[in-house]
């Protein structure tokens, strides 16, 4: 049978996260949610799953959406990390935070943040979606509690509101 | 009389948005896992792979050098952990009740069942000892289908239970009699429907964190629960066998639950005792979603042969219902009570039906847990009934609208007793909610679309179905749903202290708590519009058994029904302090006191009031109060409303299906909901788009699948079809307003409705699209492969 087994070897990570330098030395199987919540202390980020559905730990990762749950924290070095904490900018909530608070976008609040992050990558893609193509964008993020209609009005709202 | 509220600049009823949000839209907010608290351990569970199985051997030997490891565990260790109770069994028949304990012991009788436990500094190295513990099991045969489990020569899961029957139970008129209403009907028709099971799927899962203190002997647990007190009760008299008042539970921030985050599970007591174990050490425990689809309760399970009585031009004349329930491996907390008085008791629905039986047998299965899912018990009851309303349409070819319209229950009838041991419906008027979702859904033209496309041969077909719902929320008394009559073994009134502080700021402390619906803002909304003080000067605190009076808890619908008039009642007992005090100040008779928009004032002088914060401050430092009279405003209430309350409506779905590939499109779906008074709109409507988009999803996506070996083969969130996005319509949405006479709010409740309603609705649309190919009934989920296949199926007959 297996004897005592040591932990495994670390490896040092560094990162920008919502504009502050990390460095950490972190096990090169640590997921980068878990970098974020356990390590930075980042808890806005959520995990609702463990095969890459529910899109509760969505971030942006050097300016795109990812899945935090399915890149590792390694494979993030060097990278410059957004999350929902650091969304908003000068205390000012960012157009989309606005139109979920707005638009009752959220009820349990658990898939929100990865909600918000992907609404705010999309608009950054296509500033002016149709409805087809919001509901299309969220298809990679899973909310229990709104049925979606008003997440889709949160972030017509943004859209509407950042064309000015 | 209960007035409905119209006031615009009212409080009461504006759709204001959520003090909730801010931190939601943030990340500032604190969930389970977000908690980490000094010195915290991770405990992860070995997990059955087997269906049903005999523990031969566990070896933890290896798992225990693991690094980082402080301890493993298994059954064994735990033999002075009771069992978890059957808080709700069903009255007047036996129970078979078997539930979990904390760890299995010689016997596995699901996937997922807890063999072991290892406890170490992180979440990575206890998962890599979870892997190194050696289990052998002797694999026994498997059933998972609730009838078939009660066959013969089935596979037996407990000895306390022969022929795995949980319990069988009837209500209705006796079988003799509505077989006889059966036979004299004009018309008859009978069917087989299933009501598959569903998986939760609230988006966070469960966990639990324990922490014992060695100093004080005193145990606390977070846990996402949605009824801390209750179980903070379970757990010390019952599981653990520790003073209640040495347990504290937490409910922080609960990413959703709908029922699943009801009941007491096996890791609440393990982390405490393990925590105990470890000198103290707190010990956190969070499901990852392949567990949580294993092991955290699932919903509805049932198979259901119906038979039907009708008079020619549509009447129901009787009714008889048998159903095969199951309730998976083992008896959960309050299991027992959702197909019997929340299923048996709703099976009338909206009608007048003279002879109705209903027989209920539930049934232990190689599967997970099944309890409380959203809506408990009504949507299946909706289901049947409104399943029922289309088969008469189709049996006797009048207009389904026109069917439900013959048999409803008039508003002139309420208090209206179905007879089926249900309490008296409060209000109603079904009719107008009906003819308000035909009128915006335009149903006399949508019905001439259908038929000149039938002419036509045209492929794509158009469906319409109705849903007229009514469901029962708020559910009490005591005396009723308690041990003398329905079998849950507790009361279930709520709890709600309003205290004013010397600045006149008001501090709310009420037994029910959210998991995302909203009771600061609307329990706020509550308080300042009947003290007439501003809403920022209102908090509401909640989800803490230390600073919270004892409270039920959330789900049935019944935070407002219940929770919401005990705050209401505390607010009358301080208003009625207040207007004394204010009366000895202004040295005027009580009588003449008028108290209007947060003041006081003597009658005809308003220019000498009082306000609200100047009798808080001289009802806290207590210079010159009347005789008698105790200082501070601080008044609590324990509230048993006389009755449930019926919230009820129309739900219309307008589908489009593909003759050649089975394809649903949702064209339209309108609801018209009715749900008494509203608070805060904004949270309703949004209650009401969640509850149609979990019941839709039962129509045409979701569905547990277990194999014959009893694999859950829809386990993640991959094979589960939770809908997504662009899998939901838009929802048009209505409300008519028929205050409930069972409360001075007037108000029904409105957390489940739209599941309730959305199933049948959905499902009815889907089955009158292809009614004309002669198909009368269909099992959900309507997938294209189903239709598909039915559809060529009528073809060819
Ligand atoms: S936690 Fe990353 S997709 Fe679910
Ligand atoms: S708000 Fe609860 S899961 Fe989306």
């Amino acid at each position: 049978m297996a004897e005592t087994t040591t932990a495994p070897a670390k490896v040092a990570v560094s990162m920008t996260v919502n504009g502050k330098q990390y460095t950490a030395e972190v096990e090169p199987r640590m997921l980068l949610v878990h970098f974020l919540r356990e390590t930075l202390g980042l808890t806005g980020t959520h995990v609702g799953c463990d095969t890459s559905s529910c899109g509760a730990c969505v971030v942006h990762m050097n300016g795109e959406s990812v899945k935090s749950c399915t890149v590792l924290a390694v494979q993030a070095d060097g990278a410059e990390i957004t999350t929902i904490e650091g969304l908003g900018q000068d205390g000012q909530l960012h157009p989309v935070q606005e139109g979920f608070w707005e638009m009752h976008g959220l009820q349990c609040g658990y898939c929100t943040p990865g909600m918000i992050m992907t609404g705010a990558a999309l608009l950054k893609r296509n500033p002016n979606p149709t409805e087809e193509e919001i509901r299309h964008a969220l298809e990679g993020n899973l909310c229990r509690c709104t049925g979606y209609q008003n997440i889709v009005r949160a972030i017509q709202y943004a859209a509407d509101k950042m064309r000015g | 009389m209960v007035t409905a509220v119209e006031a615009p600049d009212r409080l009461f009823g504006k759709a204001i948005k959520r003090r909730e949000d801010p931190r939601l839209i943030t990340g500032a907010g604190s969930f389970l896992d977000d908690i980490k608290l000094p010195g915290m351990t991770h405990a992860v569970l070995v997990r059955s792979p087997y269906a049903h199985a005999r523990i031969r051997r566990i070896d933890t030997s290896a798992a225990e050098k693991m690094p980082g490891v402080l301890g493993v565990f298994t059954g064994q260790d735990f033999m002075d952990v009771n069992p978890l109770p059957a808080a709700w069994q069903a009255a007047g028949v036996k129970n078979n009740a078997v539930t979990p304990r904390v760890l299995a012991v010689n016997e596995v009788h699901q996937v997922g069942d807890p063999v072991a436990v290892v406890v170490a500094e992180d979440r990575y190295l206890a998962r890599d000892a979870a892997d190194a513990v050696v289990v052998e099991y002797d694999p026994l045969p498997v059933v998972v289908d609730a009838k078939k489990a009660t066959e013969p020569g089935a596979p037996q899961l407990h000895e306390e239970a022969p022929n795995n029957i949980v319990l069988e139970w009837t209500c209705g008129k006796d079988e003799a009699t509505v077989d006889a209403a059966l036979e004299q009907s004009e018309v008859r028709v009978s069917s087989h429907l299933i009501n598959q099971r569903l998986i939760p799927t609230a988006i966070e899962p469960r966990g639990s964190i324990g922490k014992y203190d060695p100093a004080t002997d005193e145990y606390t647990l977070w846990a996402t629960s949605q009824a801390p007190h209750v179980h903070r009760l379970l757990l010390g008299a019952f599981v653990l066998g520790v003073p209640e008042q040495k347990i504290r539970v937490i409910s922080p921030d609960i990413g959703g639950g709908f029922g699943s985050k009801i009941f007491l599970y096996y890791d609440m007591p393990l982390v405490l005792a393990l925590s105990k174990k470890l000198g103290g050490r707190p010990v956190k425990f969070f499901e990852d979603r392949s567990e949580n689809y294993l092991t955290t309760t699932h919903g509805r399970d049932h198979i259901t042969d119906i038979e039907i009585g009708a008079t020619r031009d549509g009447k129901i004349t009787a009714l008889k219902v048998k159903t095969y329930a199951n309730l998976g491996a083992y008896f959960s907390t309050v299991a027992a009570g959702i197909p019997t008085t929340l299923y048996g008791r709703m099976l009338a629905g909206c009608y007048k039906i003279p002879a109705i039986h209903c027989k209920v047998i539930a049934a232990y299965t190689n599967t997970a847990m099944v309890d409380a899912y959203r809506g408990a018990g009504r949507p299946e009851a909706a289901y049947v009934i409104e399943r029922v309303c289309d088969l008469v349409a189709q049996a006797t070819g009048v207009d389904p609208a026109e069917v439900r319209r013959r048999n409803f229950i008039q508003p002139e009838d309420f208090p209206y007793d179905t007879g089926v041991g249900m309490l008296p419906y409060d209000s109603g008027d079904y009719e107008k909610a009906l003819n308000r979702a035909l009128e915006l859904v335009g149903y006399e033209q949508l019905r001439q679309e259908q038929k000149a496309r039938r002419e036509r041969g045209d492929s794509k077909l158009l469906g319409i179905g109705l849903s007229s719902y009514v469901e029962v929320c708020g559910i009490a008394p005591s005396k009723w749903i308690g041990l003398p009559g329905e079998g849950w073994g507790a009361g279930l009134w709520e709890s709600a202290n309003v205290r004013v502080h010397l600045t006149g700021k008001v501090v709310v402390t009420t037994g029910s708590l959210p998991h995302g619906q909203g009771h600061e803002t609307t329990f706020a909304q509550l308080v300042a519009d009947e003290l007439g003080i501003p809403y920022e000067d209102v908090e509401i605190q909640h989800s803490d058994t230390l600073g919270t009076p004892f409270g039920f808890g959330t789900y049935g619908s019944r935070s407002l029904a219940v929770g919401g008039v005990a705050i209401y009642r505390s607010l009358q007992k301080i208003k009625e302090k207040a207007k004394k005090l204010a009366a000895h100040l202004l040295e005027a008779a009580e009588e003449d006191i008028v108290f209007e928009n947060g003041k006081f004032y003597v009658k005809g002088s308003p220019d000498s009031a009082k306000t609200f914060a100047d009798i808080a401050l001289a009802a806290h430092v207590a210079y010159d109060l009347p005789p008698g009279m105790e200082p501070y405003l601080d008044e609590t209430t324990y509230y048993d409303p006389p009755n449930c309350t019926f919230p009820f409506g129309t739900h219309v779905c307008v589908v489009e299906v593909d003759r050649d590939t089975g394809e649903v499109k949702l064209l339209r779906y309108v609801a018209v909901d009715d749900v008494g008074n509203v608070v805060n709109p904004l949270i309703v409507d949004g209650q009401i788009h969640g509850g149609i988009a979990q019941g839709l999803a039962q129509a045409l996506y979701e569905g547990a699948v277990y194999n014959d070996d009893g694999q859950l083969v829809t386990g993640t969130l991959e094979s589960y079809a939770a809908p997504k996005a662009h899998m939901v319509p838009t929802y048009e949405l209505d409300r008519t307003v028929t205050p409930s006479p069972t409360n001075p709010l007037g108000v029904k409740g409105a957390g489940e409705a739209g599941t309730i309603a959305a199933t049948p609705a959905v499902a009815n649309a889907v089955i009158d699209a292809v009614s004309h190919l002669g198909i009368t009934h269909l099992d959900m989920p309507l997938t294209p492969e189903r239709i598909w296949n039915a559809i060529n199926q009528a073809a060819r007959s």
